[in-house]
Parts: C-alpha cells; sequence; structure tokens
C-alpha cells in the first residue's frame, strides 16, 4: 500500500497518494491530500464567495415554496388584472411583483425560485449520470485496453464527433419532451468526455507497482478497477465534475430555450428567457434581463467555484481541463 | 504521412457510418413502426395512402432492407426531398449553408484574434492588472449562455436603439452579402459578437495555460539568453510552440458550427443550417432533419480529419502512434 502518512506531506507530491484514510495516533500528524485540498480551497476568497452565492440559489431552490406563499403569488398563478397593462402587456418591478411579471401576468420572482430547482435538479443529476457512466467506461477501457479500448475509444470519439445538440433535440423531439428525457440526454451524449480524461489516468495508473501487487495476490479485475485504480483517480473526476455542472446547466437551459426542454407551464430559465422574446420589443426588459442573471450567475458561481476545486486537489492537472 | 491520412480517412468513413446507423435508429425506429409513413403522408392521409407511402419508400420491408436503401440514396448524394418547402433537401441546405457560413467565418476571425492576443498578453504579464481582467472577463462569458447574450444585445442594440432613434442593426433575419453589402454586415454584425465572444473565452484560457507552460521550458531561456528581443521570444518561439492545443480546439470548434450555429441562428432568426434543422424538427420535416444532421457530421470529421493531418504536419512525432 502507498500510503505515505508520516509528516506533513510536501505540497509539491502528487495528489496520487488519493484515498488514504486518515490515520489517527501518530505523533507528527499527517495530513492527507484530502485535508490539503479542503484548506487551499478554504482559502480561495473567490472560490468561498462563488460556494456562498451556489448556497443561496439551492435555499432559493428549497424555499421557493415559502417564497411563493410570502409574496403570495404561486408559480402558475395568472394575475390578469393587476399582472398585466391594459393592454395586455406585462407589468415592471413594483412592490407587488419584485421583479415584475411576465407574458401571462406571473409573479417572475417566484418563477425564478422555482426554475433554480430545475436547473440544480438536472445540473447535478445529469453531471452525476454523466461522470458515472465517464469513469465506469473510462476505467474498463482504460483497464482492459486491448479489443476492449479499442472499440470504447473509437465508440467515445464517435460520440465527441456529433454535433450534440442537433442530436439531442432530435432524440427529445422523437422521444417528447420531458425532465427525464432532459436527464438521459445530457448523460447520453456528456460521459464521453469524462471517458477520456478517466482512461488517459488509467493507462498511466494501472502500471503502478500496487496495482501489480493486487494482481499478484489475485485480486479480481474488478476489485482491482474499483478498490485500488478509482480512489486514484478520484480527485481528476471531482474536479471535472464541478466544471461540468455549469455546462449541464447551460445545456438544460439552451434545450428548454429552444422548445424541446422542460415543457411549459413548469417554470425554467431557458424557457423564461424564450418565452421573453415575445415581449421584450414592448420594453419588458426585466422578462429577459432577471431570469438570465439567475441564470448567468449560476453558471459563473459553479466556474468560479470549479476553477478553485480544480487549483486546490489538481494543482498539476490545468491542461487537462481547460 | 500518406498511411496515416488513410487510416484517420477510413476512421472518419467507421464515424459516419455509426451516423448513419444513429440517424436510421432515431428518426426510422424510434418512433415505433407505421409511425415514419404516417408523418411522411401529412396529417390528413387516408389508410390507403399512408399504406401507399409505406409501400413506395419500402417502409413495410424489413429493417435491414429499410436501411440499406436509405444508405445507397445517401452514397448517392440523395437526401430526399423537403415536404415543407416543396424542394428537394440539397437544396434547402444549399439555401442554408452560406448564412451559416457567413456567421461562422466572421465569428471564427474575430475570436481568434480577441482569444489568442487576450491569452498572449495575460500570460506575458501573468498576475497583472491586465492577466486578471482579461482572465475574468473570459471566465465571464464562458459561463454566459449564448442565447442570453445574444437576446441581451438584441435588448440594448436593436430595442433600444430603434426606440431612440438609432436603427443600425436589424432585429433578426439575413440579407445575402451580394444583395446588398452593407445591409449584410449590419446584420452580421451582432451575431457575429455573439458567437465570438463566447467563443473566445476558451482561446483566452487556452492560449494562457499552453504559453504559461512553453514560456517555461529551457529553449525560451535559450533564447533569452542568446540576447533575442522580448517581442520575439514571444511571437516568434513561445506563441508557435503554444499555438498547437489552439489550432487543435480551433479546427473542432469551427467544424462543429458550420454544421449549424443553433442557438445563434435561433436568436437573431437567421435561417442557417442550425435554423433551418430546429424549425424542420419543429415541423416534423423528416427529410431534412436527417440532411442536416448528416451534413453536420461530416463537418465535424472532416475538421477532425483536418486538424489531425494539420497536427502530423506540425508535429513529427504523431505520425508514429
Amino acid at each position: 500500500m502507498s500510503q505515505s502518512v508520516v509528516g506533513a506531506i510536501p505540497p509539491s507530491e502528487p495528489a496520487q497518494g488519493g484515498a488514504a484514510p486518515l490515520e489517527v495516533a501518530r505523533k507528527i500528524e499527517g495530513r492527507s491530500p484530502w485535508r490539503l485540498g479542503a484548506q487551499r480551497l478554504a482559502h480561495d476568497r473567490a472560490a468561498m464567495v462563488s460556494l456562498a452565492v451556489i448556497m443561496i440559489v439551492v435555499l432559493m431552490a428549497i424555499f421557493a415554496p415559502v417564497i411563493a406563499s410570502v409574496t403570495g403569488h404561486g408559480p402558475y398563478q395568472q394575475f390578469t388584472t393587476i399582472g398585466l397593462s391594459p393592454s395586455g402587456q406585462p407589468v415592471g418591478p413594483n412592490s407587488t411583483f419584485l421583479l415584475g411579471t411576465d407574458d401571462l401576468g406571473r409573479d417572475i420572482l417566484v418563477r425564478i425560485a422555482y426554475g433554480a430547482r430545475i436547473s440544480l435538479l438536472v445540473g447535478v443529476v445529469a453531471t452525476a449520470l454523466t461522470v458515472v457512466v465517464g469513469a465506469t467506461v473510462g476505467i474498463t477501457a482504460g483497464y482492459f485496453g486491448k479489443f476492449t479500448d479499442t472499440v470504447l475509444a473509437r465508440f467515445m470519439d464517435w460520440l465527441l464527433a456529433i454535433p450534440f445538440l442537433l442530436f439531442a433535440i432530435s432524440l427529445v423531439t422523437v422521444i417528447g419532451a420531458g425532465l427525464a428525457v432532459v436527464i438521459i440526454v445530457i448523460g447520453l451524449f456528456g460521459w464521453a468526455s469524462v471517458g477520456r480524461v478517466v482512461r488517459g489516468q488509467v493507462l498511466s495508473i494501472k502500471e503502478k507497482e500496487y496495482v501489480e501487487a493486487a494482481r499478484s495476490l489475485g485480486a479480481s479485475p474488478w476489485r482491482i478497477m474499483f478498490i485500488d485504480i478509482l480512489p486514484n483517480v478520484i480527485a481528476p473526476i471531482i474536479v471535472y465534475t464541478t466544471l461540468l455542472i455549469p455546462l449541464t446547466i447551460v445545456t438544460e437551459a439552451s434545450l428548454s430555450f429552444l422548445g424541446v426542454g422542460i415543457p411549459p407551464p413548469t417554470a425554467d430559465w431557458g424557457q423564461m428567457i424564450s418565452e421573453s422574446q415575445s415581449v421584450y420589443q414592448y420594453g419588458a426588459w426585466w422578462f429577459l434581463v432577471f431570469p438570465s442573471l439567475a441564470l448567468l450567475i449560476t453558471t459563473l458561481a459553479f466556474n468560479i467555484f470549479g476553477d478553485g476545486v480544480r487549483d486546490a486537489f489538481d494543482p498539476r492537472g490545468d491542461q487537462l481541463f481547460v | 504521412m500518406a498511411r496515416f491520412l488513410v487510416r484517420r480517412i477510413l476512421q472518419g468513413i467507421l464515424v459516419m457510418w455509426l451516423v448513419t446507423v444513429s440517424v436510421f435508429l432515431i428518426f426510422f425506429v424510434g418512433p415505433g413502426p407505421g409511425s415514419v409513413a404516417r408523418t411522411l403522408a401529412g396529417k390528413q392521409a387516408t389508410p390507403q395512402v399512408v399504406a401507399e407511402v409505406s409501400h413506395r419508400l419500402l417502409l413495410d420491408r424489413p429493417l435491414w432492407v429499410q436501411y440499406g436503401h436509405f444508405l445507397w440514396l445517401l452514397l448517392h448524394g440523395n437526401l430526399g426531398y423537403s415536404f415543407y418547402h416543396g424542394q428537394s433537401v440539397n437544396s434547402v441546405i444549399a439555401a442554408a449553408f452560406p448564412i451559416t457560413l457567413s456567421l461562422v467565418t466572421g465569428a471564427a476571425v474575430l475570436w481568434i484574434l480577441m482569444g489568442v492576443l487576450s491569452g498572449v498578453l495575460s500570460a506575458v504579464r501573468a498576475r497583472s492588472i491586465m492577466d486578471r481582467t482579461f482572465t475574468g472577463l473570459a471566465l465571464f462569458f464562458y459561463s454566459m449562455p449564448t442565447f442570453v447574450l445574444g437576446l441581451l444585445f438584441l435588448l440594448i442594440f436593436y430595442y433600444e436603439f430603434t426606440i431612440h432613434g438609432i436603427s443600425i442593426f436589424p432585429g433578426s433575419g439575413y440579407t445575402p452579402l451580394t444583395q446588398d453589402p452593407l445591409g449584410w454586415l449590419r446584420g452580421m454584425i451582432l451575431p457575429w459578437f455573439t458567437l465570438a465572444l463566447v467563443s473566445a473565452a476558451t482561446y483566452t484560457r487556452l492560449t494562457r495555460g499552453s504559453m504559461l507552460d512553453v514560456m517555461g521550458e529551457d529553449y525560451i531561456r535559450t533564447a533569452r539568453a542568446k540576447g533575442l528581443s522580448e517581442r520575439r521570444v514571444i511571437f516568434r518561439h513561445s506563441l508557435r510552440a503554444a499555438l498547437t492545443p489552439v489550432v487543435t480546439q480551433y479546427g473542432i470548434d469551427v467544424g462543429v458550427l458550420l454544421g449549424g450555429a443553433v442557438i445563434t441562428e435561433v436568436v437573431f432568426g437567421m435561417p442557417g443550417l442550425g435554423f433551418t434543422a430546429v424549425q424542420s424538427i419543429q415541423q416534423q420535416d423528416l427529410p431534412v432533419i436527417i440532411g442536416v444532421v448528416i451534413v453536420a457530421s461530416a463537418a465535424v470529421v472532416l475538421a477532425n480529419i483536418v486538424v489531425d493531418a494539420l497536427y502530423a504536419v506540425l508535429d513529427p512525432r504523431v505520425r508514429l502512434h
């Protein structure tokens, strides 16, 4: 086992000692790469600010019903008298509707809060799906090599070489739009990039002595892949995951913007922005600007946080994750 | 080199074959039996008409016969007829492609200039205020969804400008270059900048990272030690080596977008390939969707081959693998 526990690990030590569990009761405290990374991350002010922003968005999503009850406006409730001007246009921000109303007289603030649920749900679940599939395929291809690797690597090349958006739109149109469909389509097309990164890492790790040791002890391939190798590729996987979440959120919003994502009347940021197109010519800037800001602030926060995680946990891996 | 190219082209053909299989599965098998014939026959078609369409297009034959027929027509460059536009898919695509080409060419020139320049400046003066500004801007635009930027541009430069009596930029549409060069330019500026700013962000980050790596190399120190001017060290020695990953990314991005800059085209109402694809999906215009997806995939595959060939020319080590 390659656990270097005695003495503080110098920062230049590669992060590959990996998942060494914290061993206590030593005179000189050993800090695992995880703790070192967490400490580095905690000192990154930009990353901490964006983490706070992410928490606010999460709270907004969780407490969307509270926001709805405080304002007294349900997410689907159409205020045709006070929420629309006499000519039937949306009304701007005022004391009743803090962020104005949309083209059907619904409260934009409440709908943004509910929209956060969709964005975060898809962002996290679809990314998780992407990463699980990508990591599994990547480890399998990298570990078994030969024919398995050739087939899987070609398949990943193919996935990366097709126009994602067009295929996604086509698939959603054939299957029918919906939350689960969006998540599965994003997962289906997104895992290849994760797979490629993990495969590359596994190719070098499987030559290490401890893998050879495990093999000579008679460990099964599955045990070696998931007990011995997986913990050592988990750092790049985590980094990749944090950087993938904002991409997934944008993809979901884009699909909804194109009308093949989350079907109305569910509140969704991409869809709200799309609907705003019909009325911004009448000066309803708030309908476009506020959902756009919600989307932009969320993706920006995730990207800054993701950069921080990368710098903290994978200091040498920058080229992988530009 | 020839062997390398042949192998890459064969791989490209394999990928294209997989594309045809998946397109066939999505559109002919996915919707379930009989559905394609019904779609193609139109909404008012009687069962007899549907059966006739089904028979004429071999849709009542086994799947492999259908696929073989589909592939056979494709190999002859026959993408079928759009039943919405009433013309061949080839001419629908031929009409849409110049629009996508105008959009992508202009944007690509803008974003490579913006991206590489800001990336080099950032790397040369790493950690300076300029570096922080550029990396901050890059992160901002990297996080910016294309449709958000496009719509905000329209809100400011089209709507606000127009109500204040300045009408420089049209709200949507496309004016052909040959018809009215000035109108073409005015219509292209907002879409160009939308696509370019969103794309440039990746290049700023890529160039900066790659430049910083290269500038730590021994041969750069040697170049400096020889007494070369800093400008020469940066542009002749560092940038050249740093550009390799940038070129790779550029080729692939341009290839993907040439198959349709879907979002930008939709936001600005430009009837290019992406817009046509989205529109034909809404109209259930099956032949056009299939045509665009296949052309777009071919563009990506071709771009990949060109990039790999360029790469092999630039870096002889690649050819050996």
